[in-house]
């Protein structure tokens, strides 16, 4: 699973349509490139805000989570040998360039 | 959400272009003191956007998924405001009244209301009472969609200029209370005319360039001309003068191709004529005919005449100097300038005499640091078979040409003069 944080909504670049557009083109070229590759199973975008159930109490607490960069924009799950294998894929997440992050956690096996 | 193989291309500037649709119907909704809050709906839509396309591909109807979600953002700004202050806008009624709401905010975000939206957005933006380099710059960031940076690149200028340019632009329509409108027939021409001369100079800025970014200027072109359009569309602003200067944009825009070299222009006279845009040539000289109604004769009109007499003549030698020079002189009356009496002496060069050509054009002081003007002079010393003099204003002129097809082409006169003594 690859876990994006923080990255290219938060850039000051991203204050451009065009530069957005341009920006997302590139999304689209890595989703469409796993895909063909047949290592994209699913993906989804997560909204910046959300609740929190926690503790004996079951206390709930409004999102957001965390703050700027830390915040995850969404998931992938993705097909890959073995971490090493699935680190390198995730190196060509596009968001790098405006300091974003991506954590890679394989998915526990049965 | 479509996922397509082949629909994640998605075409050219939709997101800049409906960034600016979306600006001006949310102005209108919100009121012209709140284009900033306009603004961050717009930007937080296209995030949105960015964010939800990039994992699960583009929607069929990306136009509309993008007005469905800035719609709604926009209600939720009105809902968390309207007991705490008044929203100036013209449907600060409808906000009153939680029934209504929502289908006068849906009605302003069809077709023909965002066109309306965007004129009345694009009048605002250039009232008389805001400062034309701030007219412009909110133009383009309002309505082109276009970053602070874009432009400030555009303008070769920083982007702090560029933003006190557009904080002026708004501060006035807050201060002046400039409301979101189609003037009225009593001041509409007037008010044409100063979108027109805004629209204008965006073109020029993109179709002259000094040096900087290629693509972007021909972008800022290309949004004159949609903006252009938009006037043309609507019945009430279809005027001469609007068609007349779309048709000067079409035929300027015909030679793009065919004035580009590697390191700059070619000018018109070295230009290979095949290679103008004949669709666009033909779209121009059709606008120019349909502007030439009515009894206004606007120095758009005059420049798109005289667009067309350069791109009617089959070649240099075959263009009609009569014709021009007669244009030349009227618009030397409309709009005087030290480049229309450069042209008009060349006119009369060519119409008259070489002799009288270059007595206009020794009559010109204004323009000692442009090699065309010393390449003209050179031009008629030469046909008047004064090789001294011929060469000498030559060489000024090469010692200031910029690019290398000026270059070339001066050092080749040089040669043909030195050959010949």
């Amino acid at each position: 699973m690859l876990i994006f944080h923080g990255g290219s909504s938060i850039a000051p670049e991203m204050r451009s349509p065009e530069a957005l557009q341009a920006h997302m083109q590139k999304w689209f070229a890595w989703v469409e490139k796993l895909r063909k590759e047949g290592r994209y199973l699913s993906g989804e975008p997560l909204e910046p805000t959300g609740k929190m159930v926690s503790g004996k109490k079951k206390l709930v607490t409004d999102g957001p989570f965390a703050e700027g960069k830390e915040v995850v924009g969404g998931f992938f799950i993705i097909e890959a040998k073995d971490i090493n294998e699935a680190t390198e894929l995730a190196k060509d997440c596009p968001d790098f360039i405006y300091d974003g992050a991506v954590q890679v956690r394989p998915v526990q096996k049965m | 959400m479509a996922r397509s193989e082949n629909v994640q291309q998605l075409t050219g500037h939709l997101f800049r272009h409906e960034a600016g649709k979306m600006a001006a119907v949310l102005a209108r909704i919100l009121g012209s003191d709140r284009l900033e809050v306009a603004e961050d709906i717009v930007q937080d839509t296209l995030i949105k956007a960015m964010e939800t396309w990039g994992f699960k591909g583009v929607p069929e109807n990306p136009s509309g998924w993008l007005y469905a979600v800035a719609k709604n953002k926009a209600l939720d700004f009105i809902r968390s405001r309207q007991r705490h202050e008044q929203i100036h806008s013209e449907i600060a009624k409808a906000i009153h009244s939680e029934w209504s709401l929502p289908s006068s905010v849906n009605g302003l975000f069809l077709e023909s209301e965002i066109e309306d939206s965007q004129l009345r957005m694009m009048f605002a933006a250039c009232h008389p009472s805001i400062q034309e380099e701030s007219q412009i710059a909110l133009t383009l960031k309002i309505l082109g969609g276009l970053s602070v940076r874009e432009i400030a690149n555009a303008f070769l200028t920083n982007e702090e200029t560029i933003q006190k340019r557009i904080a002026r632009a708004k501060e006035k329509l807050r201060d002046e209370k400039i409301s979101l409108e189609i003037p009225s027939p009593q001041f509409l021409s007037s008010r044409i005319d100063a979108v027109l001369k805004v629209l204008y100079l965006l073109f020029n800025e993109g179709y002259h360039p000094s040096q900087s970014d290629q693509l972007l200027r021909e972008d800022l072109c290309e949004e004159a001309m949609r903006l252009t359009y938009l006037l043309i569309q609507n019945l009430v602003t279809r005027q001469p003068k609007v068609l007349a200067l779309m048709a000067l944009m079409c035929l300027q825009v015909s030679r793009f191709d065919a004035r580009k070299c590697s390191d700059g222009f070619i000018s018109l006279e070295q230009q290979d004529r095949s290679r103008w845009s004949k669709e666009l040539m033909n779209k121009g000289f059709g606008l120019l005919e349909q502007a030439s109604v009515g009894n206004e004769l606007s120095e758009y009109h005059l420049e798109a005449a005289i667009a067309a007499v350069h791109m009617k003549a089959v070649s240099f030698a075959d263009t009609n100097w009569n014709r021009l020079l007669i244009l030349y002189d009227i618009l030397a009356q409309l709009k005087p300038g030290p480049i229309i009496e450069l042209n008009r002496a060349i006119a009369i060069g060519y119409a008259k005499s070489y002799r009288e050509g270059l007595e206009e054009l020794r009559k010109i002081n204004e323009l000692e640091s442009n090699h065309f003007y010393h390449a003209a002079l050179g031009n008629f010393f030469w046909l008047l078979k004064d090789r001294d003099h011929a060469e000498r204003s030559y060489s000024n002129a090469l010692s200031i040409a910029t690019t290398s097809a000026d270059k070339d082409f001066l050092r080749k006169k040089i040669d043909e003069i030195q050959l010949s003594k």
